[in-house]
């Protein structure tokens, strides 16, 4: 009994202690494009961070808390001996919050989802045997690491091209924007919402058939384009203003967009990366709650909102600082701009998260924004930071797996 | 904390740009003041004009080293670097051509002949109408940057530059005129002052050509 409390305390606190890292660190990327667009203010940024990632990570990040769990080990090698997921697991957890830790103090750009990857098959490949590694749903989950980004990149570069030929290039933008963005607005509520209904619900006991669920996405929707448009029209364009700079009043019609789409991103990153924080809790408290490694036992909502509150804690102690930051830095992303690497990069995230693959929310937003770049629309991307990024893609696998293999060899030495 | 996210926007160089065309007119326009307290024999006035020329020049060069700086190779822009690079230098001439102008006739107290200087004044003042043209023209940059440089702002800038083009052709017109004007009246002038009358006249008109290549550079993005 005291064993088991032992783990499930230690876990829930290296667990805390990475959504908390999470939090601080990885939100301030999801929001900070529609800070420094002006979007939303600081403070209504965290609101709607802490509103949604909590909704993602409650509502739809089942699927990839699974796979973390018991996607990349193979459990069935480890029946006889449970204790060594566990070690396995805390270490994995530890791992990749120090590594975050360190990566954070020194402005490396790292991934969360990489290092927590890394380090669990780390701790399988070494510390318990390379057969003990599910190698093919590794492939499949590193695929997903290249895919994602380009995805993304491909989605926003159509988004983008979409808006300036509809919107922007016309003779009169303004009203076009009206038109349009409602429609957008549409397109981005219903992927989320339909991914949502379809992949995440069943994780919260609701049950609903395939024609519904569309019925359903549609329909919610359709009701938030319409609350989109109301405002939307009541926009009215400053005349002083678009003197100077014509798109004044078109970017504020995108404003509203964005609020949308903010709220997506926040979702898609609450789904996917609340996993990397609350897989390896959910592998511990099942192993020592039950004694034994059993494949069936169902995910506690306990631990899902565990990991929401420790993301929603990060973000207000530390998460604000780094949105400023970032925010200060990209104001040359205007909300036309900003909402298609978003929408692209929220869209991209939920389905992965849909499909249970583990994806870096900071990479595929990177990828959505040389999307948007590719289709004319930054004034400039610097490709030595970029070529730094995919740097750290590589660098981070191995660090996380070498310091979980690390502290692997330390839990089973000291702990019971 | 550095962040990548941040980081992977390069500085943009498109509303420096646009602030260094903002600066090169208001040095170009000094010339107004400038030359109507020459021909009125104020040297006071244009030593303290001449003295604002100066400093804006200064702050035109210093923005032009800080916009070069911050356009590193390894960006990555919807337009060449290289053609952002030759916009900002003709930009910078506009300025440049202000300061030499204004320093040569300072300099020498070069008097202007009363006859012609009521159609010079005038030739001035067209030279600084084409700065003007073509700040309005590069203020549009942002936009043809958001619109992707395509559809109706493109049209629009074509506009700009178009009637940029007929500023340009008008003082070269006046700048004609003026020098025939001066010919007629040069064997009564001091011969070295009507050497100078000439580099000046000359001088001046080159705000406008720079102006005009103003046009051709962005004519230049527009077709990408």
């Amino acid at each position: 009994m005291d064993q088991q409390v032992v783990y499930i305390t230690l876990a829930a606190l290296f667990g805390m202690f990475m959504a908390w890292g999470i939090g601080a660190n990885d939100v301030a990327n999801a929001m900070a494009t529609s800070v420094g667009s002006k979007a939303l203010t600081i403070k209504q940024a965290i609101i709607v961070a802490a509103i949604f990632e909590f909704l993602g990570a409650v509502l739809a990040g089942g699927e990839v808390t699974s796979t973390i769990r018991k996607g990349i080990v193979d459990t069935d090698l480890l029946t006889g001996t449970p204790e060594l997921l566990v070690y396995g697991m805390l270490a994995a957890l530890l791992a990749a919050g120090t590594w975050l830790f360190i990566a954070s103090r020194n402005g490396w750009p790292v991934s969360t989802t990489h290092s927590i990857v890394g380090a669990i098959v780390g701790f399988a490949a070494v510390g318990i045997g390379v057969d003990a590694v599910q190698w093919g749903e590794v492939g499949k989950i590193v695929m997903s690491w290249i895919a994602s980004p380009l995805t993304a990149g491909f989605i926003a570069f159509l988004i983008y091209q979409s808006v300036q030929r509809l919107i922007l290039s016309q003779e009169d933008p303004l009203s076009r924007a009206k038109r349009y963005v409602p429609v957008y607005i549409f397109f981005a509520a219903f992927t989320i919402t339909l991914v949502t209904i379809l992949k995440g619900l069943k994780h919260v006991g609701l049950d609903i058939s395939l024609r519904d669920s569309y019925v359903l996405a549609i329909a919610i929707a359709v009701a938030i384009a319409l609350v989109g448009a109301y405002f939307i029209n009541r926009i009215e364009a400053d005349p002083k203003a678009e003197k100077k700079e014509h798109f004044v009043t078109v970017e504020r019609v995108f404003g509203i967009l964005m609020i949308v789409t903010a709220c997506g991103m926040a979702f898609a990153h609450g789904s996917n990366d609340v996993a990397n924080a609350i897989g390896p809790i959910a592998a511990v408290v099942s192993v020592a709650q039950n004694g034994a490694i059993s494949a069936q036992s169902a995910l506690p909502l306990w631990v899902l909102v565990l990991g929401g509150i420790g993301i929603v804690v990060g973000l207000a102690t530390f998460g604000r600082h780094v949105i400023a930051t970032v925010g200060k830095n990209i104001t040359h992303l205007t909300p036309s701009r900003g909402f298609a690497a978003e929408l692209a990069a929220a869209t991209t995230i939920v389905i992965a998260s849909g499909t249970g693959m583990p994806i870096s929310t900071t990479h595929t937003l990177v990828g959505a924004v040389l999307g948007v770049g590719l289709a004319r629309g930054i004034d400039a991307i610097d490709l030595r930071v970029v070529a730094r990024i995919f740097v750290s893609w590589v660098v981070t696998i191995p660090a996380g797996a070498f310091l979980a293999i690390v502290f692997f060899y330390i839990f089973r030495a000291v702990l019971p | 904390m550095a962040n990548m996210l941040a980081n992977i926007f390069g500085s943009s160089p498109v509303k420096p740009l646009e602030k260094h065309i903002e600066i090169s007119y208001r040095c170009a326009k000094q010339l107004h003041g400038f030359f109507r307290a020459a021909v009125s024999g104020d040297w006071d006035t244009a030593a303290s004009v001449r003295r604002d020329i100066e400093a804006l020049e200064h702050e035109a060069d210093d923005l032009k080293k800080e916009i070069r700086l911050h356009l590193p190779k390894s960006l990555f822009m919807p337009v060449p670097r290289q053609d952002l690079l030759e916009l900002l230098l003709v930009q910078d001439k506009i300025a440049n051509r202000t300061r030499d102008v204004s320093g040569l006739v300072l300099g020498r107290k070069l008097e202007i002949p009363a006859s012609i200087a009521e159609r010079f004044l005038d030739f001035v003042d067209r030279n600084i109408d084409a700065a003007k043209q073509a700040r309005k023209s590069v203020r549009e940059l942002d936009e043809l940057f958001t619109a992707g440089f395509r559809g109706a702002e493109v049209d629009l800038v074509q506009k700009l530059i178009e009637e940029l083009d007929r500023i340009e052709t008008d003082t070269d017109d006046k700048q004609a005129a003026l020098r025939a004007a001066l010919f007629k009246i040069e064997k009564s002038l001091d011969p070295v002052d009507a050497v100078f009358m000439y580099q000046v006249i000359e001088l001046t008109g080159e705000i406008a050509d720079m102006a005009e290549r103003v046009g051709r550079r962005l004519e230049l993005l527009l077709s990408h």
